[in-house]
């Protein structure tokens, strides 16, 4: 299985790699598609249907509306030049050796504490969260729900639901603002 | 938007109702199996699968549309009126499940969970249907 799971997730990469370098804005989100759908069959490897449900009809849904936006523009990205022009002088090699700079020294920051903390953690595969044990023990007595998936979701964790329900709420607001903004003059 | 060659509209007409049946069928069993989102996303599918195949003209659609935002206030209304009526029944605790739990596998059973799946799943549906109909809405009254 997990050959399996890192061939779909290969090709997941080389989608998105693909969709960065993409001349047409439809074929990177097609390329986008992939991602999405191998992120459904990775689901479906791990045994969660029920995220796997949610992943193919969300990501199907996202994927006809962008492509909607998509057909309705010119199919093109944008090209802005990363040149800085003051006084006729040109800043690129000054911007490079910056950017470099603060590369070599982050990743070196953030290497020194990557291996601070992989000693101290625990190995792979035996997890710390005493949390979940307890939910997977006794949620089905508690919340009498025969997916323990809803009942973790509806019953020990109903203020996340709340969370996402309004997140969703304040996302169509937001759309309805923006759009009808100028549909109303 | 116009609607697609009389191949797709008569598969679509076949389809459509299955469609929106699974989603309602999803909902409903939200206890037993994946739950209200999931089937709310089936349901808002199946009306963005008939606007596109049929045109927008079939919902005589209005420059304000506003049935589908309607319906999405009232789906989080109905789950924060659930979730406020714990306080006032039974442990007095918010979010508690104050109904009977019922047979653990029943249609019937896990007390409030199945009302909370129903508001998610009219939520999820009417939100997506909205934004959907909101981009609909803009191509042809603004971009015309």
């Amino acid at each position: 299985m997990e050959i399996v799971l890192s061939i779909v997730i290969v090709f997941m990469i080389l989608g998105a790699i693909y969709a960065l370098y993409a001349k047409d804005l439809l074929s990177a989100l097609i390329s986008c598609g992939i991602v999405g759908y191998g992120l459904v069959i990775c689901f479906l490897l791990l045994q969660a249907p029920d995220l796997a449900i949610v992943q193919i009809v969300v990501e199907t849904i996202t994927l006809v509306i962008m492509v909607a936006v998509v057909l309705n523009s010119t199919r093109e990205e944008l090209k802005e030049k990363a040149v800085v022009n003051i006084d006729g002088v040109s800043y690129v090699h000054q911007r490079y050796i910056v950017n470099v700079i603060l590369v070599v020294v982050f990743a070196l920051f953030l290497l020194y504490f990557f291996k601070e903390s992989i000693f101290t953690l625990d190995h792979f595969g035996e997890h710390v969260t005493r949390m979940s044990t307890a939910y997977i023990e006794k949620a089905a007595e508690q919340t009498g729900s025969a997916n323990l998936v809803t009942g973790i979701l509806f019953d020990f964790r109903g203020y996340d639901t709340l969370g996402e329900a309004t997140i969703l709420f304040t996302a169509v607001i937001g759309i309805l603002t923006i759009l009808r903004a100028k549909g109303k003059k | 938007m116009n609607g697609m060659t009389p191949i797709v509209k008569k598969v679509t007409q076949l389809i459509v109702g299955l469609i929106f049946l699974y989603g309602i069928y999803i909902i409903t069993h939200g206890h037993l199996t994946p739950g209200g989102f999931a089937g709310g996303a089936v349901v808002a599918g199946s009306f963005v699968l008939l606007v596109l195949a049929y045109g927008s003209n079939i919902l005589k659609l209005k420059k304000r549309e506003e049935g589908s935002s309607v319906v999405e206030s009232l789906g989080i209304l109905l789950f924060t009126v659930l979730a406020f009526a714990a306080i006032f029944i039974g442990t007095k605790v918010f979010f508690a499940n104050y109904l009977p739990k019922g047979v653990i596998g029943e249609l019937i059973s896990a007390g409030v969970i199945p009302l909370y799946n129903i508001a998610v799943g009219i939520e999820v549906a009417a939100a997506l249907f909205t934004i959907f109909l909101a981009l609909v809405i803009y191509k042809e009254e603004v971009l015309k």
